[in-house]
């Protein structure tokens, strides 16, 4: 059978879309990982919560790109505050501990949003309404401008990183922790920074995705497997192997729905996330390891 | 151990009868020694009798289960390393343990980027470690870890030397490096000397270490068993003998 060739850019298009979502909170999660050795089972529920500031938020104001800045806001904060209460104490213990402590914070978190919201799913509105023609779609402009402000704050991390002080002790402190410290870096705050820029991130994709989908306490679930895929995928705390493999298995997933159902292409996923395991554990977007 | 005075009345940093372990292993047994303002003071002993962890436990790297550490009079025992970067310790771990994906001059920089610190100061120290290190300034945007082991401990000094400290707790510098090398690192350490900045050295290389420091300790299976002035062993090394096997 063969596929039209403007259904395989409609799909290139779409999964690129979706890619740049899953950088987004996938460069967290691994940001996150790089730093502290710390697997964020509750990244998915940051994201989830995120949606939820931005809803509500939106509601009182209407504004979405307020309601955009506000989950960042307020989401990092929480993350600020769950780094230090819960984290921080177990810093240097078993992986096994923080493990179980950020997957009680997930079910916490998710408990936590549907004693406040309830079960119903809310919609946050799109920003940007307007369509273009696609070939025979209309295609939103809205999806387009996501992944467009998905880059940006992925770049504005990338510029932070690179250039200025801090984007140096993070650097520094995922190298090496302990000689971080001896330089006389703040290692325990710059761990809670680096929580906190990872929470807003989440948030911020969190806000984006909401009007794409429904906004419900369990939406973070499905995020949080495919993030950690595309992270091991990518090499675990390689933050550009880590958008590489988002884009790459979201283009791949958008392909495979040319020929299976969307529910049976994430398989493909799977199915490349245990293939990177057995042939190439350190991930595939990393030079080989000496 | 035999009866050398300390150095000052006051010195910079005093060790007191510490005891370190790591997991179950005792390792110091009652550790103690004192480093004066601008001293160089060595410290000898075979390998695995507890040099490094006596320079760990001074920089808060690992912490004592008895005894404490003063800096400049002041209890510092259980303090974070951070802090004490920050009140004038300054670490060149063994292992050098260079910032391999940054580059020279962001390794640099780890140090050098502290409140209070003005851009004229911020130059003139980079000036003088340009002027002590030339090479560090050719590959100064070059990753750490493309540079040879040689140039990987002047980097490190380089960098302990952007905290501005009072002492500088040096493991073993010349380890592994060609004789060139090692004469560039006696050079700069009698450089931090007429600087005024106190060093802790630790060393296999027992030459370089009577020539460079005022005084000496020797450890021995986690204690110290001997302090002497370095003069006194230069002109009688029986006791080098005794302890080191050379």
């Amino acid at each position: 059978m063969a596929i039209p060739f403007e259904q395989i850019l409609i799909q290139t298009i779409n999964g690129i879309v979706t890619g740049m979502i899953l950088a987004l909170v996938a460069s967290g999660l691994t940001l996150i990982f790089g730093i502290m050795d710390v697997v964020n089972f509750a990244h998915g529920e940051l994201f989830m919560l995120g949606a939820y500031v931005g809803v509500v938020t939106m509601v009182a104001t209407g504004n979405f790109w307020l309601a955009l800045l506000t989950a960042i806001i307020v989401l990092a904060a929480l993350g600020a505050i769950i780094q230090v209460t819960t984290l921080r104490p177990l810093l240097g213990r078993d992986p096994l501990t923080t493990i179980l402590a950020t997957f009680g914070l997930s079910l916490v978190l998710q408990n936590y949003a549907l004693w406040q919201f309830g079960p119903v799913a809310r919609k946050i509105p799109e920003p940007i309404t307007g369509h273009f023609t696609l070939f025979y779609l209309d295609y939103p402009w809205y999806r387009i401008a996501i992944a467009l402000l998905s880059a940006a704050i992925i770049g504005g991390l990338y510029l932070f990183l690179k250039f200025g002080t801090y984007g140096i002790w993070i650097r520094a402190t995922t190298q090496d922790r302990v000689m971080a410290a001896a330089m006389g870096i703040p290692v325990p705050w710059v761990h809670t920074a680096v929580f906190a820029i990872g929470a807003g991130m989440a948030a911020a994709s969190g806000v984006l995705f909401g009007p794409l989908v429904g906004v419900n306490h369990a939406m973070g679930l499905d995020w949080t497997l495919k993030a950690f895929i595309v992270v091991v995928v990518g090499g675990m705390g390689n933050l550009g192997g880590s958008i590489a493999a988002s884009i790459f298995i979201s283009l791949l997933e958008a392909y495979a729905s040319l020929w299976v159902s969307p529910a049976q292409a994430v398989i493909v996923s799977f199915v490349v996330l245990i293939l990177t395991l057995l042939f190439r554990p350190t991930g595939l977007f990393v030079p080989t390891p000496k | 151990m035999s009866g050398a005075a300390p150095a000052t009345a006051s010195p910079l940093v005093s060790v007191e009868s510490i005891h370190t372990f790591y997991g179950k292993s005792h390792i110091l047994h009652g550790v103690s020694l004192q480093v004066g303002r601008g001293e160089v003071v060595g410290l000898l002993g075979r390998n695995g009798v507890g040099k490094s962890t006596t320079l760990k436990t001074v920089m808060g790297l690992v912490r004592p289960s008895q005894g404490e550490v003063r800096y400049e009079g002041q209890h510092i025992t259980g303090l974070q390393p951070h802090r004490l970067a920050r009140i004038g310790i300054g670490y060149v771990p063994e292992d050098r343990r260079i910032f391999r994906l940054l580059t020279v001059m962001e390794n640099l920089r780890t140090g050098l980027d502290r409140h209070g610190v003005t851009e004229d100061r911020k130059q003139a120290l980079l000036d003088k470690v340009y002027e002590y290190f030339p090479v560090l300034a050719d590959r100064r945007n070059q990753a750490g870890g493309t540079l040879s082991g040689g140039e990987q401990q002047m980097l490190a000094i380089a960098r302990a030397m952007m905290l501005e400290p009072k002492i500088i707790l040096l493991d073993e510098p010349t380890e592994g490096l060609m004789p060139r090398m090692v004469s560039q690192i006696r050079h700069i350490i009698e450089a931090l000397h007429r600087e005024g900045v106190a060093i802790l050295l630790v060393e296999q290389n027992v030459p370089l270490t009577l020539e460079a420091s005022q005084r000496i300790y020797i450890m021995e299976k986690g204690v110290v068993r001997h302090h002497a002035p370095a003069a006194e062993l230069r002109a009688n090394d029986a006791v080098i003998h005794q302890y080191m096997g050379v």
